[in-house]
């Protein structure tokens, strides 16, 4: 096994791109250490983003944020404009693994290992955030986040690509965001189901533009357009938390597997993403 | 010579709480585990382990890995010396060797998933790897059970095709997965039926859980030309890892000497091997050390969970609630081996009632997965859970309060046990009493909460220990022990060879000594160290301070006895003996050399007396009855431990079993797949509990002495597992309103009984 720690990008995509074998990205290594150790994986190629400049970085951009490839959960959650526009990108970045692995773990590793039940994807699509993607040329490219990861393990990157950082796009007012898994213990643990909630209210607290996202409970995250449609107009009272429960767990797909059984997904994704909603609208309202 | 003594009540030494002897090294990472041990030109092992539940081993060809460069053994089933069936060595119980022998490696069939069948050494972990891919085995996979009730059937496919189950009558014809079968039975049952205005009756199940202890299981073994052997290695009993690589390879008792290391958790599960004998075969073949550590999913696939557990149980009381009968039948699965604790189990699950009717039918049974290990108080948790939860059927159905209820049939002393002996002085009433009275209880349930109340019973084991107490010339002692300290044993030996011989607690130092130095030690297990070492320590502390007496006696020119030992000094024991100046521990100490030479003191003891003990638990938790997930509130432990010699100690064991019993409870479980194929080896999803799932577990010793030891100790280590299963479930049954009947609890398994689709 070959390991590379290049210092610009266009050098690791190079790498990337001209490796002939299996080739794996390092950045916090959380999960990548992991799979080396068990050997799940035994590639070519190893490459080590850290020493890139900029991958560390938490920078502003049009009003949002612009977190590097290599930033930490620890480091995003002690990030004051992050956690303020973010929360709930932020609370699902800091369920990740314990203590000491949040000090490495990064929220494009997590999108990349592209594991169905990863907590912060759900979050990151419900806030709407963008993926830059860095190419072997030189070429840049902005892509949703819901279209890096297409199933178990798979991305849509092409060799010698790799995601460069994630873009947190600027928050209305009034708007406020929430994520909530399930796990038998209290951290430690793969979400069992996930449920993530962006919404806006407008100066009557009521919604303007929502958006719901399940983790877990598919082979990748699942936007729930009717569990939008739901709640926007309304000022998320009971029935329209209830609309949102009901929609939310016909929309899940789950699976039968050691964490849980269909059943239980479906009925606690819509419990997840009601109490997400309610917990978003009220972190929108605290913002008005 | 044979201790006499009466049990003492006040003491300067024990029952403080200095710190523990073996924690600066532990908490800086100097303190040497299984896997810290390195020798020149040592070699990494690796073992090849089964992908089948069951199959027959054609063929095993390793030329292969043989060829690897940097390849320097491969040991398979043919390496092992012919043992026959019959022949028993002693872990934690009485073990077949012939069983040990197979499970550390397969013979002419794979019978679990995980199951070794050939072994590397090789000079680097990456070659290791690589050689056991190059190793070919041809199977023949045949079909397999995992589930204990489904290998009761007369049609489950025969872990072993030769097995006819032991204790029934007529002896059956056929052979089937059931090892043993073994009937309890006192009083009239029928009887004690009649007599019972309410009844209350319930299957059960528990799957497997294993000890989780966080170091995995590792040594390094050494063999040398002239037959001689060394190995070092994490475990519970030294002893029994040499009697048993000497009896599976044949060698003599005294050409191997084990060293065992600091212990990073057993509980039970390090009182066999796994690793050794291979590990010494590899070094004999290769004429190198050999390391072998395993991974943790080896430590799930490959060494023992406790057994999971299928009970059928039913138990009658009066409208006043009095127990008169109960009967249950009790199935445990035991791995591919014989071997299940269900008989104790059986017998621990009823032993805090005195009950006149009981009749127990136990079950051993074999399935395909590994060898069950000991498990902290073994086969009892599982009974307690049955028994426990009926009992509180029982207390709902009678509107009488659990506490009260367990009052009233609580056995005291002069009660007979429903395993045989009559009880002594023991403390299960003034359990209840305490946990009664607790403050904690005045905390009232709110919505979707609910309080759980078990109780826990543990006989507790004696046997053989050796202890050696050595005086310096300085004055300071070293005790040498020969059972490895997983629960603070060396502070204990310390406190109490520090209180018999009147001396600071700091001038006492112990260690564990190897299975060269000391007479046989049996293991550290069934709660029987701080008992029976702690006989064997004083013992070996009364014999320093006869020859101390001696000495004095002697430099006086005075008759023996006409000294006494009083307050650390030997001194005249009246004016008739002289007038001589006592003579101080120190002093004596120093003057060794020129009064006969060295000061030691030891003891060799199959102890008896290990006083059994009794605890109740009180569970609050609260529901999510949305999602079926558990907040446990508040937890308190009362339990008797006849002295704390320490008692931070004491306490640690009550929070350190409630602990792995509420992780039993909620979400422990080995999930086989279809293919029988253990699919949660790991952290991840074997779900032991994290310390933010649990409040801080409340506990309160209680002292009922123990007469059979002279400071009145009981084991304290496996009683605290034995409630929780039971105090969970009953927590959270009174909390959905429905009673839960199967390990473990999982956020799944509540709301679907909360929905009524379970």
């Amino acid at each position: 096994m070959r390991y590379e720690a290049p210092r610009t990008l266009a050098d690791a995509t190079g790498m990337l791109a001209s490796c002939q074998g299996t080739a794996r990205v390092l950045a916090g290594g959380t999960d990548l250490l992991v799979a080396l150790r068990s050997g799940l994986v035994e590639p070519e190629l190893v490459v080590d983003i850290k020493r890139i400049p900029g991958m560390a970085d938490i920078v502003a951009e049009d009003g949002g944020w612009r977190v590097g490839a290599a930033v930490p959960g620890a480091a995003l959650g002690h990030h004051d404009g992050v956690c303020r526009a973010w929360p709930g990108v932020v609370e699902a970045v800091e369920l990740i693994g314990s203590t000491q692995i949040q000090g490495r773990a990064t929220m494009v590793g997590n999108l990349c290992n592209a594991s169905p039940a990863a907590d912060s994807v759900p979050a990151m699509m419900a806030a709407g955030a963008l993926a830059r993607i860095a190419g072997p040329d030189g070429t840049e490219r902005d892509v949703p986040v819901g279209d890096v990861a297409i199933g178990p393990g798979v991305t849509s990157l092409a060799p010698g690509e790799l995601v460069a950082s994630i873009f947190l796009p600027e928050t209305p007012a009034r708007s406020g965001d929430a994520y909530l898994r399930l796990i038998p213990r209290t951290e430690m643990d793969i979400a069992v189901v996930g449920a993530a909630v962006s919404l806006t209210l407008d100066e009557g607290g009521c919604c303007t533009a929502a958006k719901v996202v399940l983790g877990a409970v598919g082979p990748r995250a699942l936007v729930v357009e009717d569990g939008a449609a739901a709640i926007l107009g309304t000022t998320l009272d009971d029935e329209a938390l209830a609309a949102l429960e009901r929609v939310a767990s016909a929309a899940a797909r789950p699976i039968d597997d050691k964490r849980g059984t269909v059943p239980y997904r479906r009925k606690v994704a819509g419990v997840l993403a009601r109490r997400a909603a309610h917990i978003a609208s009220r972190r929108a309202g605290e913002k008005s | 010579m044979e201790l006499e003594f009466t049990t003492r009540t006040t003491f300067d030494k024990v029952g403080t709480r200095p710190p523990r002897p073996d924690g600066t090294d532990k908490v800086t990472g100097r303190a040497l585990y299984g896997a810290d041990l390195a020798g020149a030109d040592m070699l990494v092992g690796k073992v090849l382990r089964s992908p089948h539940a069951h199959a027959r081993i054609l063929a095993i060809d390793t030329s292969r890995a043989e060829a690897l460069t940097g390849v320097k053994a491969v040991v398979t089933r043919d390496d092992f010396p012919h043992i026959g069936p019959e022949g028993t060595v002693k872990g934690e119980v009485e073990e077949s060797v012939w069983d040990v022998a197979r499970n550390v490696m397969a013979r002419d069939k794979a019978l679990y998933e995980g199951h070794a069948v050939a072994a590397v050494a090789a000079t680097s972990t990456a070659v290791a790897r690589q050689a056991l891919k190059l190793i070919d085995i041809t199977w023949q996979v045949l079909p397999h059970v995992t589930d204990v009730d489904e290998a009761m059937r007369s049609d489950a496919p025969l872990v072993h095709e030769d097995m006819i189950t032991a204790g029934m009558d007529p002896v059956p014809e056929e052979p089937s997965n059931i090892a043993e079968y073994r009937k309890v039975e006192m009083g009239d049952i029928e009887a004690g039926f009649a007599a019972a205005d309410v009844i209350a009756e319930q299957s059960f199940r528990t799957e497997a859980a294993h000890q989780g202890y966080i170091e995995p299981h590792a040594c390094v073994a050494s063999a040398s030309e002239d037959g001689l052997a060394e190995l070092w290695c994490c475990t519970q009993g030294h002893f029994s890892v040499r009697d048993m690589c000497a009896n599976i390879l044949g060698m003599d008792l005294a050409s191997l000497r084990v060293t065992s290391s600091e212990i990073g958790g057993g509980f039970g599960g390090k009182t066999t091997v796994f690793l050794e004998p291979v590990a010494l075969l590899l070094s004999r073949k290769s004429g190198r050390p050999v390391k072998m550590t395993m991974s943790r999913d080896e430590v799930f696939r490959a060494s023992g969970p406790t057994s999971s557990t299928s009970i059928t149980a039913r138990i009658g009381a009066t409208r006043d609630g009095r127990i008169t009968a109960c009967d249950a039948t009790l199935r445990y699965q035991g791995g591919a081996f014989p071997g299940s604790p269900v008989g104790i189990g059986a017998v621990c699950g009823m032993a805090p009632y005195d009950c006149p009717n009981v009749v127990l039918h136990c079950y051993d049974v074999v399935v395909n997965r590994p060898k069950a290990a000991a498990y902290r108080a073994p086969g009892a948790p599982m009974a307690a859970f049955a028994i426990e939860s009926l009992l509180d059927d029982i207390a709902r159905k009678l509107d009488i309060d659990p506490v009260e209820l367990r009052l009233k049939n609580a056995v005291k002393e002069g009660s007979s046990s429903v395993y045989g002996p009559t009880f002594g002085p023991i403390g299960f009433e003034e359990c209840l009493e305490t946990a009664r009275d607790h403050p904690s209880l005045e905390a009232v349930p709110g919505p979707n909460q609910a309080r759980g109340i078990a109780a826990g019973f543990w006989p507790n084991f004696g046997g053989q220990t050796s202890v050696t107490v050595n005086v310096n010339t300085d004055g300071t002692v070293l005790v040498s022990l020969g059972t490895p300290d997983i629960g603070g044993s060396r502070a204990s030996m310390c406190l109490m060879a520090a209180e018999e011989l009147q001396i600071p607690y700091e001038r006492v130092k112990a260690i564990i000594a190897d299975t060269s130095a000391l007479g046989h030690n049996d293991t550290t297990g069934g709660s029987r160290v701080t008992h029976s070492a702690g006989l064997a320590t004083i013992e070996a502390s009364r014999k320093v301070i006869d020859i101390m007496k001696r000495r004095a006696a002697a430099t006086w020119d005075i008759d023996v006895d006409a000294v006494v030992w009083d307050q650390g000094c030997v001194r005249p024991s009246g004016a008739n003996a002289g007038d001589h100046e006592p003579l101080t521990f120190d002093a004596i100490a120093a003057m060794a050399s020129a009064t006969g030479g060295p000061i030691a003191g030891h003891a060799e003891i199959n102890a008896e007396g290990a006083g059994a003990s009794f605890a109740v638990h009180v569970c609050d938790l609260e529901v999510d009855p949305e999602t079926g997930r558990v907040t446990i509130l508040r937890y308190l432990a009362v339990q008797d431990a006849g002295k704390a010699i320490h008692p931070d100690y004491v306490e640690g064991q009550y929070q350190g079993g409630v602990t792995q019993g509420i992780g039993w409870a909620l979400n422990e479980e080995y999930i086989y797949g279809s293919d029988g194929v253990l699919q949660n080896p790991g952290f991840l999803d074997y779900r032991i509990p994290v310390a933010s799932d649990l409040p801080m577990i409340d506990t309160v010793i209680v002292e009922v002495p123990n007469p059979g030891h002279p400071y009145g100790v009981r084991g304290v280590g496996e009683t605290p597992i034995v409630p929780p299963l039971a105090a969970v479930a009953n927590a959270v049954s009174r909390a959905i309103g429905r009673r839960m009947t199967e390990t473990p609890m999982s956020p799944p398994r509540i709301l679907a009984a909360i929905d009524g689709t379970s």
